[in-house]
Parts: structure tokens; C-alpha cells; sequence
């Protein structure tokens, strides 16, 4: 729902002109900005499949901190107020990026309180990252080692060191910039002796690795789902594992491709993109480790796993676009254009979303105790994919053929391409719609699930009663055979307990 | 591991039901509290990273403007801080034998060595007030040709200290609930990891200022 | 998880240490040593930052996990330092884009 601003912003690019007042546009880009990212994307399925399930899957009776867990949750509701509040009184107009010296010194709108908002909701996000670091280390149940472990639960950790490790540097980082707005020292207004890319340089240490704390999950979500539904156990599973933890760090040493045109050393812009390309190693592992556990698999099209083809065709497209981005010439040439957006959308909408849909139907049964509608759930995920790539593969050529972002209007040949895009938002919409309506129905009205409908591995799925009750087990569970032993593998004799 | 014998009667002082027992719940907290404070080594990264920049950029204008920081406050203020440090080490160590007495001298002779530095610190304030060495419109500075460079390391002097001041008066507000928590016989030598994580943040507060003062105080001294 | 009580002797010893080179860092700071002034004091903070975490904060004799996220922590912010640098020391090495420096 909160993506409804960018609906409202391809409805304006349905005609040349725009339908909105220029600055209002520049208010929703904004908005759609910095709600998706800080308040969806970045808590989505940490905060919600992750709270429910890591702990069940490491055979936890709960997270480490179930009270800092707490406080993460309505350290996230005041945060979002701030940035509502923001939004209320009339909006801002700087974009998500909060781009210094516009956001500290020319700026007429609500900036201080919508970074206010970021602030406080980063807080949430460390306090989740915490938590699960620890439960992944001291809560383990016997037998379940590191090699053993989910790669949901792999994922998290690996998203988990970035949420710790990054997000306190963009809470300094708009710490200076809310002090500087009120003070005008200049420490980031080159009028004043300062240096603006400082603050681009400080904004993008947390931002750049911040969009892989909202791809790894997704990306643990479909290990998971491909794994269950290809009934094979994960191919390469160490690879799969580690990989998550080499785009973590990797993740940290590639911000400086979002510079190249910002006036950053050329040097440093060479390392940047060199480690840039290093990113697609453990990616591209990923995605055909993927691939290779369904061949030869019995594979089944259940929606989870329609979701997850969804996700690997989509995150391939914008990861490899990516690569274009990452290379210093061509980014030149693409920067701030609809192809930095179509990349993004690809990876975040096209990957991320995907895999949050893919795992709320997988998880839906656990959770819940109930079973959705199959054939609407199918339609729906067919119904996404059309809307997403109408949506924004014309974007690609619309970016590359020059049609710059964040502007409210653009020339007159780029309009068959802008109404392509502006009706698949549409569908897309409607898309997002029908999952809301019949998930909210079966909640309800659902038939009841057996406790493993998929017939899946690990201990979450061992557990019962479906629903978990609040201790998830009353006896604490063993993990007596390999992770994803869908193989039939075995048992372990237990050992000496 | 304890199984079906871990019922909410049986539980040890202080351990909480989802643990399996004291230990595990024991460096559940540590490492907690150390991945915490590797988000407050970060916190502080950016600042100096920063520092760093500017401190390039202007060698002279930074060697400059730390004439004007006040070294015999600053260096007593560090002594504070480590002999805080210690009295806490002791504090955590009569934790530790189950000291209830000493525990909490210890601990109010740490939370009036932090209130000594808030206090040096209010005074250092005052005195960039005076001298117009506040960033922001009412900035004056003695060189001219250092008006805009100083106003930067200024403004990192005050984000920087203040920033430490700020997590000073969360340490004293910290320190005064462990003095109420031991008056009231909640610690033993069983259970006592909220004085130790206390502890911890503690010397890490300490830690930053350690890297604080010679870096804003000690620059260019020589010319 | 080792938790033996450090005698008090220990405690003291660090903390004289940390004195002394508190001492130290001032004095030398007046003595005209050019490039060496920022590398002294920044050596003696990083001795007296280590003093701290090993003996004060127990991480001598905590598990090697523990060391591992403290040195984590502060691999992370000399990442943050050295890449950040790294633009700002190689951006003079192009001739005439030196804006910056005005």
C-alpha cells in the first residue's frame, strides 16, 4: 500500500507534461523512497518470516532477546511516525538519498523530520540484527551445526552482520547532516569549505550494503523453496552458505560505483568497480546452485516455487544489469537514468518482493495453521510477473535511450514507453491486491493445514502444534541428519545425550 | 542440557525461561552487548572518518583552531575517565565475590568521577561560547583567513565530544539503576551480568575518549 | 566462559600504565617531532584503547569468539577509514582537478 505513491507516479508519466505540479512529484519520489526502503524493504522479512522463524529453525524456544525484540517493533512505530508526520505536514523533496548540501542548506521541507524518522527506525533494525546473531550463536539446538543450519537461517546471519556493522554509520551520518541543516557550518556545502561527496561517501557505507539486507533474505527465502519443491537436497550447499557471507563483506568494500560521476577520485573509482564485479561471484553461485538442485529434480509448481523461477529469472536480469552499472564508462552514460531504476527495481521488486511473496505462501500454513487458495494464489503470481516486467523492462530502454529519473516530465518520444510501463504498474497493482485479499481470507476461513503441508525439511516444520506456541518446543529438538536431507539420508544414532 | 527439569520453579536467579541455563544465557548477554558495542565503534567511525577528511584537507587551519582547546582540562579529564575505568574494573570484581558493599561504593565513586567530567566538559563549553567558537551564525574566529576550516573542526569538536557526553549521561543514568538495583540485593555471585555489561560500555566510553583527546586537543602543538 | 577474579594488583598496573602514557601523549605533543607527532599519539591511544579491552573489559580471557567480534569491529572502521581515503589521496594524481583544495 505504501507503494502507492509510485503508482501515483507513473500515472504521471502517462502524458509528456505530467499530471502533477512538478514539486509534488519531487514529494512523492521522494516518499515512495524513503518508506520502501527504510520502513519495507529493509524490515520486511527480517522483521516479520525472520522473528518467526529463526528461532523454530535453529530448534530455539526463542530469539536471545525477546524483549529487545519488542522494543525493535515500537522503536519501528515511532520511527515510522516521524516519518509520517514528515509526510503530513507537507512532504519532502530531497529524494531518499538525502543528497547534501540540497537536503542541508536549500531544502524548504521537512527534511530533519523524516531523517529523524530513518534514525530511529535504524535502531529497530540493529536491534534485530543483534538479535539474531546471537540466537544463530547460542541457541542452537544439539546437532545442529554451522553445516547444518538452513540457508534461510545462513542468510540472516549474513544480513544480520550488515544491519550491525552498517547501519550505525548512517545514524552518524545523519546525525551530522541534521546538526549541519540547523547549524550551517558547511561541513558538507562546498560554499563553506566543505565537501559534499563526504557525505556521499558516509550515506553510501551503509546504503550501498543496505540493499543487500534486503536481497539476502529474499535470497535465503528461495534456498528454501527450491529446495523443498526440486524434493533434492540444496546443490553445493557450503557454497550457497558462504556466499551469503561473501556478499555481506564484499557488500561493504563496493559503495564508491554510486560515485563515479560525483567527482570521486578515479582511482578509487577503479577499485570500487573492480570489487563491484566481485559481487556477482557469490551471486552467480547462488543463482545456479539454484538451478542446478532442480535438475534432475522432482520438480513441483507449487506458487511458492512460481515465486521463486519469478525471483531467479528477475534477480538474474538485475544483477547482471547491475554489472553494466558497475562498469565505470557505461555508467557515465546511464547514470540518474531509467536504467539505474529498471537495475533496482529488478533486483529489489523483481528479487526482493518475489521472494517475500514466495515465502509468505510457503510459511502461510506454519503460521497460520491454515491453507490458502491454490489456483487464485497461481493467477496472482502469474499476474505479478506480467505486471512487474511490463512495468519496468521498458524502463531499460527508456534509460538507456537518455530519459533521465526524477523528473516530472520528459519529451515527447519516450511516451509510448512511459504508458507501457504506467499499465503495468496497473497490473501490477492488482496483482499485490489479490495475495492481501485471499491471504486475509484463509487466516479466517482457511481449511486447516496438516502440520507439514509441503512435506518439507527442518526442525520448523518438525515442530507442533501449527500454529508454534509461544516457546515454539516443549522438548528441545535434536537435528540428527544433514540440512535438506530430502534424499532420505540416515538418521543419526544419537550420541551420548 | 537440561530437559523437562527446567520448569519456571526450578529456574537459577535471574535465568529466563526460553535459556536452556545460566551459562548459555550468560554469553548470550556478552556477546550481545559486544555485537552492541561494535555498533557504537561504528557510530563513532563515521565521525572520525570525517575528522580524518578535514583533518587532511587542513592541516594548518586544524593545527590552528586546537590552540583554542583548553589541554589541562581535556588531559585531567582523561585521568578522570581511566580512574573511572578502574574503579569500575573494581566495581565489576566485587560483583564478582558477591561484595554487596564494596559493589556499590565502587559504583558511586564511578558515577561522581563520569559527573566530574560532564562537569569539566559544561565549563570547556562555556568558555567556546564566550570565544565565539560555536559553529553556526554567531561563529567568530581570530585568523581570517581560517573562518570557514575552523567552523568544520569545530563542528566535529562539538559532534564528537557531545556525541561522548551524550553516552556519558546514558552511563551515569545506567550506573545510578545498578546502585538502586545493588541497595536493593538484586546482584549475587551467582548473577550479576547487568554490572557486567554496564562495565563494558563503560570502558568502551571510555575507549572513545582516549582516541578523542589527542585528536582534537593534541594537533600541531609544536608551531 | 572463564570468569576468575583478577587480583586487584592487576587492575592497578593497567591502570598506572594508562596514566603514565596519558602523561606521555602530552608531553610529547610540545616536542617538535613534524610527521611523527600524529603517528606518536595516535600509536600511544591505540596502546592505551588495547590496555582497556584486554585487561578492564576481560577480553584477555574471553572466548576467542569475543575477540573475533571486537577485532571485527574495528577491521569494519578501518574499511570505512582506508577507502574513504583512498579517494581523497588519489584525487590529485589526475592533473587539474584539484577544486577541492581551494
Amino acid at each position: 500500500m505504501w507503494a502507492a505513491p509510485s503508482r501515483w507516479g507513473w500515472l504521471n508519466l502517462l502524458t509528456p507534461k505530467g499530471l502533477f505540479a512538478h514539486d509534488t512529484y519531487n514529494k512523492l519520489f521522494t516518499m515512495h523512497g524513503i518508506i520502501m526502503v527504510f520502513f519495507f524493504l529493509v524490515p520486511s522479512i527480517p522483521a516479520t518470516l525472520g522473528n518467526f522463524l529463526v528461532p523454530p529453525m535453529v530448534g530455539a524456544r526463542d530469539l536471545a532477546f525477546p524483549r529487545i525484540n519488542l522494543l525493535s517493533w515500537y522503536i519501528y512505530i515511532v520511527g515510522g511516525i516521524f516519518a509520517i508526520t514528515a509526510i503530513v505536514r507537507g512532504g519532502v523533496d530531497t529524494g531518499w538519498t538525502f543528497y547534501a548540501p540540497f537536503s542541508s542548506t536549500y531544502s524548504n521541507t521537512h527534511v530533519i523530520l523524516a531523517a529523524i524518522g530513518v534514525f530511529v527506525s535504524g535502531f529497530s533494525s540493529i536491534l534485530t540484527g543483534l538479535n539474531f546473531i546471537v540466537t544463530v550463536h547460542k541457541m542452537r539446538a544439539p546437532g545442529m551445526t554451522w553445516s547444518r543450519l538452513p540457508l534461510f537461517v545462513w542468510a540472516h546471519y549474513a544480513t544480520s552482520l550488515i544491519q550491525v556493522l552498517g547501519t550505525p554509520v548512517i545514524a552518524i551520518t545523519i546525525v551530522l547532516l541534521g546538526m549541519e541543516r540547523v547549524l550551517h557550518a558547511g561541513i558538507f556545502d562546498p560554499a563553506l569549505g566543505g565537501d559534499p561527496i563526504l557525505f556521499q561517501h558516509l550515506f553510501w557505507f551503509y546504503s550501498h550494503p543496505a540493499v543487500y539486507i534486503m536481497i539476502l533474505p529474499g535470497m535465503g527465502v528461495i534456498s528454501e523453496i527450491v529446495a523443498c519443491f526440486s524434493r533434492k537436497s540444496i546443490f553445493g550447499y557450503g557454497f550457497v552458505a558462504f556466499s551469503s557471507v561473501a556478499i555481506a563483506v564484499l557488500g561493504f568494500l563496493v559503495w564508491g560505483h554510486h560515485l563515479f560521476v560525483a567527482g570521486q577520485s578515479m582511482y578509487a573509482s577503479m577499485v570500487f568497480s573492480f570489487i563491484s564485479f566481485l559481487v556477482a561471484v557469490p551471486s552467480a553461485i547462488k543463482v545456479f546452485n539454484w538451478t542446478a538442485t532442480m535438475y534432475r529434480g522432482s520438480v513441483s509448481y507449487d506458487t511458492p516455487m512460481l515465486y521463486a523461477f519469478g525471483f531467479i529469472g528477475l534477480f538474474t536480469i538485475g544483477g547482471l544489469t547491475g554489472l553494466f552499472l558497475a562498469t565505470m564508462a557505461v555508467d557515465v552514460h546511464v547514470t540518474d537514468t531509467y536504467f539505474v531504476i529498471a537495475h533496482f527495481h529488478y533486483v529489489m521488486v523483481g528479487g526482493m518482493v518475489m521472494a517475500y511473496l514466495g515465502g509468505v505462501h510457503f510459511w502461510f500454513p506454519k503460521i497460520t495453521g491454515r491453507l490458502y487458495p491454490e489456483g487464485w494464489a497461481k493467477f496472482a503470481a502469474l499476474v505479478v510477473f506480467v505486471g512487474f516486467n511490463l512495468t519496468f523492462f521498458p524502463q531499460f530502454v527508456l534509460g538507456y535511450l537518455g530519459m533521465p529519473r526524477r523528473y516530472a516530465a520528459y519529451a515527447d518520444e519516450f511516451q509510448i514507453l512511459n504508458v507501457m510501463s504506467t499499465a503495468g504498474a496497473s497490473i501490477l497493482g492488482v496483482g499485490y491486491l489479490i495475495p492481501m485479499i485471499y491471504l486475509a481470507w484463509a487466516w479466517r476461513y482457511g481449511p486447516k493445514s496438516p502440520q507439514n503441508p509441503w512435506g518439507a525439511k527442518g526442525l520448523e516444520w518438525e515442530q507442533s502444534p501449527t500454529p508454534p506456541p509461544t516457546f515454539n518446543f516443549d522438548v528441545p529438538p535434536v537435528m540428527n541428519e544433514p540440512a535438506y536431507n530430502y534424499s532420505g539420508e540416515e538418521k543419526e544414532v544419537e550420541i551420548g545425550r | 542440557m537440561a530437559d523437562s527439569e527446567v520448569t519456571a520453579l526450578e529456574h537459577a536467579p535471574g535465568l529466563k525461561h526460553h535459556f536452556d541455563d545460566t551459562e548459555q544465557q550468560l554469553e548470550s548477554s556478552t556477546l550481545g552487548m559486544w555485537v552492541f558495542l561494535l555498533t557504537e565503534i561504528m557510530f563513532f567511525g563515521g565521525m572520525f572518518g570525517g575528522y580524518t577528511v578535514y583533518r587532511n584537507l587542513y592541516p594548518d587551519a586544524f593545527a590552528s583552531s586546537s590552540r583554542y582547546m583548553n589541554i589541562p582540562i581535556g588531559a585531567f579529564n582523561t585521568a578522570v575517565l581511566i580512574c573511572s575505568s578502574l574503579t569500575m574494573a573494581l566495581a565489576v570484581r566485587a560483583a564478582q565475590l558477591g561484595n554487596k558493599k564494596v559493589l556499590i561504593w565502587f559504583l558511586v565513586f564511578t558515577l561522581i568521577l563520569g559527573c566530574v567530567f560532564l562537569g569539566l566538559k559544561v565549563v570547556e563549553y562555556h568558555e567556546k561560547w564566550v570565544d565565539h567558537h560555536i559553529p553556526g551564525p554567531g561563529f567568530r574566529y581570530e585568523d581570517a583567513r581560517y573562518f570557514h576550516q575552523a567552523q568544520i573542526l569545530f563542528f566535529l569538536y562539538f559532534a564528537m565530544t557531545g556525541m561522548h557526553a551524550m553516552h556519558m549521561v546514558v552511563g551515569a543514568g545506567l550506573l545510578t539503576t545498578l546502585i538502586i538495583m545493588a541497595a536493593r540485593n538484586r546482584f549475587s555471585a551467582a548473577w550479576y551480568t547487568p554490572v557486567e555489561m554496564i562495565g563494558l560500555y563503560w570502558h568502551f566510553v571510555d575507549i572513545v575518549w582516549i582516541f578523542l583527546f589527542p585528536l582534537l586537543y593534541l594537533i600541531g602543538r609544536t608551531k | 566462559m572463564t570468569h576468575q577474579v583478577v587480583p586487584v594488583r592487576a587492575y592497578v598496573a593497567v591502570f598506572l600504565a594508562l596514566i603514565i602514557l596519558t602523561i606521555t601523549t602530552v608531553v610529547v605533543s610540545r616536542i617538535e617531532l613534524g610527521e611523527y607527532n600524529f603517528i606518536v599519539a595516535i600509536t600511544i591511544a591505540v596502546i592505551k584503547a588495547v590496555l582497556v579491552i584486554l585487561f578492564f573489559m576481560h577480553v584477555k580471557q574471553s572466548s576467542s569468539m569475543t575477540k573475533l567480534f571486537v577485532g571485527a569491529g574495528f577491521f569494519w572502521m578501518a574499511i570505512l577509514l582506508v577507502f574513504i581515503l583512498s579517494d581523497y589521496f588519489s584525487r590529485g594524481w589526475l592533473p587539474g582537478a584539484t577544486w577541492w583544495r581551494s
